[in-house]
This record gives structure tokens, C-alpha cells and sequence, in this order.
């Protein structure tokens, strides 16, 4: 039992928490943003040359070999810091698939790529029916030569709108809500069958509805046999937006008590006011909470046991959409107004609580998981 | 970072189930999981079997039948203890008087009172509240005056736990009245035979009786039974409260029992199918389930984190060990009452005086939920009341 970091994941951790504070400044985020694609191409190859889109993957592979806990650093580092590049869709989704699905060809022509900044993935994976159900698929692929051809919609595609390639989850055999006949398949965003709605999100990253008309696939993985790897990376993707939410967090406490403390109304400091104190304890006491949770989930995604990972990744996901929701809410009456203007940041933070708690499966659809499961102890 | 236990953690962890489950009488662990009141000879039975193994005080020192234990392993410890129903060491000597005692005692103290608390050969209990002096412990009345070589002390002390039990009171007592509030008690000890002293007994809201008044009416005891310094009586209140947050979680006894509702959870029926079918139920079983994984995550936390904190300067987040530990375990008292449905009604209180409800109707685990129900709201209250817990917070990370 040893919560401490090892020398390399304490560098690792100045290294992204400095990057962050000296680049991730609140006013040059809102600049990032306004460039065409929604974030900021310097940083993208700042996280390349740091070795961060490396970071999952193999030294065999040009990576630093880091696991869930470095991915966790950087992502609770990018929470803190609002990152609106595209990292989770490109290193840990689209990069978790091609780790372990992808064959060997793939993987030596893909892997560089992304370690280099010149390969943004994305994962489709929603349809307008689906909701969370990871096997509620209808979207087709059929086989054609040595490859597919895709057919159908996907919804809500994270940075599906500047991905070079999507990873996306077709059926090829089975009934709409089958576990078996699902396989994951590799479609280049360029394809004359692949149209593509790019739209910004409530938290101000980006996201797309995606069309696919006898769009040219190849296959990642089995074919047929690709929901179990498919939920794989969706619980490693779960437990890096846990610790992104615990980054964010943080900061919205510690900025409200900041405010706290220099905010005077009554003649002193609204700190001083113990229905406001307590109502501050309990962001603290959901802000732990979520913390344990989110180290629960880092150790258990690499879990092999499929069923017990699940279970522990949607305990995760819960503790962290109920702390999120409460500390973001919390944060902003504890401020009142200036919490409400676009101009401050305890808003934004809120907002991307808000949008995390619905990724991957909302609280209510996790705490039905865990109902159906044996229980955690 | 390695969140999995060292092989000789988990060594350590099967020895002491081993000899907790096959040690301790089956029937004294099965009324500890069910949340029954224990008679006086199962507590003592129970200490005294964990004493002769020395497994009684270990958070002791060494020298007085300590183990000199990692904080992980005394997590181990009353994990293990509360996994497997086995009643704690009575708290008011092992953790409260014997601690105080050994740090701030004389060599002659030490050597008369700790061998007998640790073997539950003389019963303590705690003599702090007064119906003046509740969170605002400090404010206390109860004083004690000097006159030759004994203290004569005159008050009222209240919430007594088990006092109807003991064979002794350490008492918090003003010793000058003219200083700053916490700047002028003491310490002291007082045989519960002393002339002056009378009980009163107190009957809580789930019948039962628990918690006592004690009246002191010009009792008077030898000098020496003050502990510490004259007028420093606060600095051993509160390191003592010190002491008494680190188990406060609870975390093993709550796990015992959401796995022992989720068993009783297909025994129940609720419209024509096992209550363990019902969504409903299950997802408050879930949701309470997942605030229990993070607090046992919050506790190892902590608990691995006390070899980089300054002694005696707790982490803000033990706190929070209480706060949540506190309301999970009453979540789990109210998903107990909601399994037994109907029958949490019968009340009869038992014969031995004890209020506890043995009502004969109904399943045998079903008499003791709303007792339990009732009787566990207090835990939000004592040993510093989730209030006073959250000032404790709030001064920690504002300041104010």
C-alpha cells in the first residue's frame, strides 16, 4: 500500500502541472479557442515534444511507456488547466484501440503518427438510439475485398470534426443490441463516403455528427468480435476523465475559497460566515471522495477481470458525476453573480463538470450498472 | 504508487481473521453484526481474549503491551475486528484513559491503572459533557477544589456511556475559575464507589439504556489521582479526541453489514419476488456502496499518509472520515429498516433491563432495526458533532 509517486511520474507530474501553469493561463485558453478547429496547434506539438501523445505507448513503440497512473497526472494536470485539445480522443481512445486491437501493421504506422502530432483519431461510437449502450449499434459494415464499407449515423462523435481517422463501432453480423457481431473499424476522415457536422459543445470543446455513406473501412480487431475491447478502452477513457474532473475540481475550490476570503459583504469577509463554511467543507469532502475514486478507478482499469473492472469504473463514474455536479453548483452559488458571467472561470469549470458527467454513461446509467452487479465488497 | 496490499499485509491480515473468527465466541460477533447491545461479560469476555493474545491495545506504547504497529496495519487491525463483528476494546480504556495515562501519567500511575484497563479488570467511563457544556466542551462547570491533600469535586457530568458498568470516572473538572476557559481544568480520576457519587440512568429514544448522569456532590479523592499537569486538563481532552477520530469511520463495520443486507435482501420479499430484484432497492444499496469504496479509498489515503504528516497534526481530510463515516452508517440502518418492512414495528423491550428489543415476532434480524435506526443517529453527534467537524474543516482550509 503506497499512495507516493516514482521519481519518473514525479517529473512527469512538474513537467505537465508546469507546462499547464505557464501555458494554460485562463485568457489564452479563451485564444485557443478561437482558432478554426476550436484548439491551439502549439500546444498540440508542445504535448509531442513533452512525449505526451507518447505516453500510453510501448519504448518498443517510440512511447514513454507509461500506464494508467501517468495518463492520470496528465489528465488531472489538463483538468485543472480546461485543455481543449484533442488528447482524450486521440491518445487514450483512439490510441487505447489501436494498443490493443490494433495488428502489428497498424500499429507501426499509426502509433508514430500520433506520437508525433501528426495523427488525431477519434472515436464513433453513439448513435441517436444508443444513449450509452456501448452494443446498441446499427450502424453497418459490410465486407467488400479486404476491407468494409460503412453505412448509418453516429452522434456526438468527440472531436470527430478534426480527427484525420475515426475509429468507428459498426455490426456486422447480430440484431441491433446484440453483444456479438460488433467490430471497430478504421475509416479515414477524408473518405468521399464520410460526411462529417462539426459543432462546439457546451464547455467549449468540440464535437460531430457524423454520416456514413458506403464510407471504406478496415478492420481493427475481430471484426466480429470487438465489444469486449470496445468497453476496454471506454473504462480506461472513464478513469482519464475521472481524474481530468478531480483536476477540475480542485480548482473550483480552491478558487472559491480564495473569493471566500477576499470577498466582503456585511463588513467582513464572506468566509467568515459559517453557513457559507460549511457548505465549502462539503466541495472539500466530495472533492476527497472523488479523489480516492478516481485513484479506485486508475488502479482497476487495468484490471483484466472485464467484470470487476466494469463494477469498479462505474462506482468511479458515479462518485465523480455526484461530486462533480455538487462541487460545480456549489461553487458557483458560494461566488453568486460574477459565477454566472462568461468572463469568470468558475463557470467554465462547472460547464465541463456538466459535460463529463454525461461522457461515457451519466450517473444514473452507472449506478444501474452497479445494481445489476454483486456488489463491491 | 501500488494500491494492492504487500504479501506480508496480507499475511498479517489472514492471521488476525484467523484468530478473530475462531477465538471469539460466534454468538458475542453475530450481535455485533446485527447491531445488538452487548452484555457486560460478553465486552469483558471479548477484551480479555483479545488481551491475553495482546491484541487488545496495540496502539499503546511498546513498553505498557503496544505493538509499535505501520498505520497500515492498524487499519488492518479494526478492519479485520469490525469485518468480523468482534467487539472494539472498550474505547473509554483503550483509547481514551490508557493513552492519556501513558503519555501524560506519573511512572505510579501508569503502573497502577494500565495492566487493569487493558485486560477490562477495572471499567472506565468518560466524564467530559455536562448539560451546559456540549460541542462548547470547554465551558464546563464541574469544578474541583483543592483542600489538603485530596480534591473535592461537585457538578454534574451527562451522556455517561455504559457508566451503569464502571468502576471508575475520569472526570474533566474546572480548577480555577478565574482563567481563560480552556486554561483552567484538570484531569482527574475518581473511583465510582466515592461517597457523593450517584447515576442516573437515561433512556434513549430506541429504548434503550446506554448513557447515564452522574452527579458529584462534594466527592472527594486523593491529589494524586490527577493526570498531567494542574490546569492543563484541556491538552489531555484533547488528545484524547485526537485518538478517538482514526477508527471513526467505521469502514469494516459498514462493509459487514451492506453485505449482510444484500444476503437478507433474498430472504425479504416485495411484490411477489426477492427484494434483492427490486431496482430501487438495489440502487440505494449501489449508491450507498460507492460513498463506502471512497471513504475506505479516503482512509488509506490518510492512513498512508500519516508517515509524512507531523505528529499530533492531523490531516484536514480525517475530518471527513468522520462527517462521511458517520452518515454511511446510518444510511445503513435505514436500508435495514426498509428490508425488514412491517416487522421493524413489533417493540418489546427485554427483560434484563438493557431496553434491548428481543420482540419474538417476526425474523430474529428484524427486532433490532429500528432500535438500531434510532440509537445510531447519535453517531453524528458524539465525539464532536459533524457541525463541529465541519468548523474543524473550514478553519483548516479558510482560516477563519
Amino acid at each position: 500500500m503506497d499512495f507516493d509517486f516514482s521519481e519518473d511520474q514525479r517529473l512527469l507530474k512538474d513537467s505537465v502541472d508546469r507546462l499547464i501553469a505557464d501555458r494554460y493561463a485562463f485568457e489564452s485558453r479563451k485564444q485557443y479557442m478561437k482558432e478554426p478547429t476550436g484548439w491551439s496547434a502549439e500546444m498540440w506539438s508542445q504535448y509531442a515534444e513533452l512525449g505526451l501523445l507518447g505516453l500510453p505507448f510501448t519504448e518498443e513503440q517510440g512511447g514513454f511507456g507509461g500506464g494508467q497512473i501517468e495518463t492520470a497526472q496528465v489528465m488531472e494536470a489538463f483538468g485543472r488547466g480546461l485543455v481543449l485539445e484533442p488528447y482524450l480522443a486521440t491518445v487514450v481512445l483512439g490510441g487505447g484501440l489501436l494498443r490493443h486491437a490494433g495488428s502489428e501493421e497498424q500499429q507501426a504506422e499509426l502509433i508514430p503518427q500520433i506520437i508525433g502530432g501528426e495523427l488525431k483519431l477519434a472515436l464513433a461510437h453513439i448513435e441517436r438510439h444508443s444513449r450509452w449502450t456501448l452494443n446498441d449499434v446499427a450502424v453497418t459494415a459490410v465486407k467488400d475485398g479486404s476491407g468494409y464499407v460503412l453505412n448509418g449515423e453516429k452522434s456526438v462523435v468527440i472531436h470527430g470534426d478534426c480527427a484525420d481517422k475515426l475509429l468507428v463501432t459498426a455490426r456486422t453480423g447480430g440484431a441491433q443490441r446484440d453483444r456479438g457481431g460488433i467490430g471497430v473499424f478504421l475509416v479515414d476522415a477524408a473518405d468521399a463516403g464520410v460526411s462529417r457536422k462539426g459543432y462546439p459543445t457546451q464547455d467549449g470543446l468540440r464535437a460531430a455528427e457524423i454520416s456514413f455513406a458506403n464510407a471504406r473501412g478496415v478492420a481493427v480487431g475481430d471484426p466480429g468480435n470487438a465489444l469486449g475491447v470496445v468497453e476496454r478502452v471506454v473504462d480506461e477513457a472513464i478513469a482519464a476523465i475521472c481524474s481530468e474532473a478531480v483536476g477540475g475540481m480542485a480548482e473550483m475550490l480552491a478558487i472559491t475559497v480564495d473569493y471566500m476570503k477576499q470577498r466582503k459583504q456585511f463588513g467582513r469577509a464572506i468566509g467568515e460566515f459559517q453557513v457559507l463554511q460549511h457548505r465549502a467543507v462539503d466541495m472539500f469532502a466530495n472533492l476527497e471522495q472523488a479523489k480516492s475514486m478516481a485513484m479506485y478507478a486508475t488502479m482497476m482499469a487495468a484490471s483484466d477481470d472485464a467484470a470487476e473492472r466494469r463494477q469498479a469504473l462505474s462506482a468511479a463514474k458515479v462518485q465523480i458525476g455526484k461530486s462533480g455536479k455538487s462541487i460545480g453548483e456549489e461553487a458557483v452559488q458560494l461566488h453568486g453573480g460574477i459565477a454566472m458571467t462568461m468572463e469568470y472561470k468558475v463557470g467554465h469549470y462547472f460547464k465541463r463538470m456538466t459535460m463529463i458527467e454525461q461522457m461515457f454513461g451519466s450517473t444514473d446509467h452507472h449506478l444501474a450498472v452497479l445494481a445489476d452487479g454483486n456488489g463491491l465488497f | 504508487m501500488d494500491l494492492s496490499f504487500t504479501p506480508e499485509e496480507v499475511a498479517f491480515r489472514q492471521e488476525l481473521r484467523t484468530f478473530f473468527t475462531t477465538a471469539i465466541p460466534q454468538s458475542i460477533r453475530t450481535k455485533v453484526l446485527e447491531g445488538q447491545h452487548l452484555t457486560k461479560d460478553e465486552i469483558i469476555t471479548a477484551q480479555r481474549i483479545l488481551n491475553a493474545n495482546g491484541l487488545a491495545v496495540p496502539n499503546w506504547p511498546v513498553e505498557w503491551g503496544g505493538k509499535d504497529w505501520t498505520p497500515v496495519q492498524v487499519y488492518i487491525y479494526q478492519d479485520e475486528m469490525q469485518l468480523n463483528g468482534v467487539p472494539s476494546p472498550l474505547a473509554f480504556n483503550t483509547s481514551m484513559v490508557g493513552p492519556v495515562i501513558a503519555q501524560f501519567g506519573t511512572e505510579a500511575q501508569k503502573k497502577r491503572y494500565l495492566a487493569e484497563a487493558a485486560n477490562l479488570d477495572v471499567w472506565w467511563c468518560q466524564g467530559f459533557s455536562e448539560p451546559g457544556a456540549g460541542s462548547d466542551l470547554a465551558s464546563l462547570r464541574t469544578k474541583a477544589e483543592r483542600v489538603g491533600d485530596t480534591w473535592v469535586i461537585n457538578g454534574q457530568k451527562t451522556w455517561t456511556t455504559l457508566a451503569q458498568h464502571a468502576d471508575w470516572i475520569f472526570v474533566l473538572c474546572r480548577t480555577d475559575p478565574t482563567a481563560k476557559k480552556q486554561e483552567g481544568i484538570s484531569f482527574i480520576l475518581a473511583d465510582m464507589k466515592t461517597p457523593g457519587i450517584t447515576r442516573r440512568p437515561i433512556q434513549t429514544i430506541d429504548g434503550g439504556h446506554e448513557v447515564n448522569e452522574i452527579f458529584f456532590d462534594n466527592v472527594v479523592v486523593p491529589a494524586e489521582n490527577l493526570v498531567g499537569e494542574l490546569h492543563r486538563g484541556w491538552d489531555c481532552a484533547k488528545f484524547l479526541l485526537g485518538n478517538e477520530r482514526t477508527g471513526i469511520a467505521r469502514v469494516g463495520t459498514s462493509k459487514a453489514r451492506l453485505k449482510r443486507i444484500r444476503e437478507l435482501a433474498s430472504l425479504e420479499f416485495s411484490g411477489g419476488e426477492a427484494l434483492i430484484k427490486d431496482r430501487k432497492f438495489r440502487e440505494k444499496l449501489a449508491a450507498c456502496e460507492v460513498e463506502l469504496k471512497a471513504l475506505e479509498m479516503t482512509q488509506l489515503r490518510i492512513v498512508a499518509d500519516e508517515k509524512n504528516q507531523a505528529k499530533g497534526k492531523p490531516n484536514p481530510a480525517s475530518s471527513i472520515l468522520k462527517l462521511k463515516g458517520s452518515t454511511i452508517q446510518q444510511t445503513t440502518t435505514e436500508l435495514m429498516m426498509e428490508l425488514v418492512g412491517p416487522y421493524v414495528m413489533p417493540f418489546a423491550a427485554s427483560d434484563e433491563g438493557d431496553g434491548r428489543n428481543e420482540t419474538g415476532y417476526g425474523p430474529d434480524y428484524a427486532a433490532g432495526t429500528g432500535p438500531t435506526y434510532f440509537n445510531w443517529r447519535k453517531i453524528s453527534i458524539y465525539g464532536g458533532s459533524n457541525e463541529i467537524q465541519r468548523n474543524i474543516v473550514a478553519k483548516a482550509i479558510l482560516g477563519f
